[in-house]
């Protein structure tokens, strides 16, 4: 009797670890962020939508370079003013395309990081490109934090923004 | 009276002809007058043109509502070649879903929608699927691997700007039996509701 409670258990045991650690349950339930999620940004790195929008109005010197680094397509619908099209975080041909862009800049070289495919917790793009700007020793890299997306959370609050390639 | 020379630095024939006077050899024919009158008209398209093309990179995408209009019309072919005319789902309920390979919600979602094709296709449902990746191939996967049985179409901006700009993933639409947009839905949203919504639009007459 003893043996057969334990044998269940066991069984029970193995199926929750295998169910549990299916890479669709994560993206369903929030189980813990991979080291590229968007969660993996310092929150001391994040740039709020209203402080960037101020910045690009004041025409400050300190104007950053501000690459999109998520789907092109959506680049191509709108993007925020000024900015370039530096290719997918999550896929490794993006990353080449980012690296490439950066390489030759001065390692202080403000730079604002944004995306806004999806909502936040769900965006497969920031984070890696985040976290590949600071393995190559940039110092002052900022990602637009979009709670939702880029329309909702950028377009729609009627900060400056324009379409094309 | 004398006629003008024409010396008006032309972008239609200065490459093309060579000048003898001032005045292309190949277009001897034509009198000075209109020529310079074709040219003028050039040179002002053109740049009208350029100031159009300018002022469309500038102007903000129309973020209009959709919803009780018109569904915007479209025609594609999807993933396995056959036609997608929008209009011919007259009659039906449509659920108009973007998607995308790099949307960890979709890929959650599709699977529901799947079903949902099963269950209430019968009763008038029709599922089409507009994928937003910029590679066909990356879609064709994922669309084989879940096993869609709805048709799946490639989007493109000019798609996307048709629908209000759709910028940002997950993005569902219901368009019901005559065409007008009903609901939309951004983002993750309990499967539930939006089947609610569908039951709701196939009772419609």
């Amino acid at each position: 009797m003893k043996f057969t409670f334990h044998r269940l258990a066991g069984m029970i045991a193995i199926l929750a670890v295998v169910v549990l650690s299916h890479p669709r349950l994560h993206a369903q339930f929030g189980g813990p962020p991979s080291p590229d999620s968007a969660f993996s940004i310092p929150i001391a790195q994040l740039i709020q939508p209203e402080e960037l929008s101020r910045i690009l109005q004041a025409k400050s010197p300190e104007r950053p370079l501000i690459l999109q680094v998520g789907s092109r397509m959506l680049f191509a619908q709108a993007h925020i003013t000024g900015s370039e099209y530096a290719g997918a975080g999550a896929q490794p041909e993006g990353l080449n395309q980012l690296k490439a862009r950066v390489s030759a800049l001065p390692r202080k070289t403000f730079i604002v990081l944004y995306c806004g495919c999806c909502p936040w917790n769900r965006c497969p793009n920031i984070g890696a490109a985040f976290n590949l700007l600071h393995q190559m020793g940039f110092t002052n890299v900022k990602a637009l934090y979009l709670a939702d997306n880029l329309g909702t959370d950028w377009v729609d609050k009627g900060y400056p923004v324009e379409r094309g390639q | 009276m004398r006629p003008r020379r024409h010396n008006l630095p032309c972008p239609i024939h200065s490459p093309f002809f060579w000048r003898s006077g001032g005045r292309p050899r190949a277009l001897t024919g034509i009198a000075p007058e209109t020529l310079t009158a074709i040219c003028r008209s050039f040179l002002v398209g053109l740049l009208l043109g350029l100031s159009l093309a300018a002022a469309e990179a500038q102007f903000p995408i129309s973020r209009e509502s959709l919803l009780n209009k018109q569904a915007p019309e479209f025609t594609r072919r999807d993933l396995k070649g056959a036609s997608i005319d929008l209009h011919s789902f007259r009659g039906k309920i449509v659920l108009l879903n973007f998607w995308a390979t790099w949307c960890g919600p979709c890929e959650v979602e599709m699977p529901i929608f799947a079903g949902w094709q099963n269950q209430y296709g019968p009763q008038g449902l029709q599922v089409i699927g507009i994928s937003m990746d910029d590679d066909p191939a990356l879609a064709r996967k994922l669309a084989a691997k879940l096993k869609l049985n709805y048709p799946v179409a490639m989007g493109d901006e000019k798609l996307g700007e048709l629908y209000g700009g759709v910028l940002g993933l997950p993005l569902t639409y219901l368009i019901d039996k005559n065409g007008v947009v009903r609901a939309k839905i951004q983002g993750e949203t309990a499967p539930k509701t939006i089947e609610a919504q569908i039951k709701a639009l196939l009772i419609q007459r």
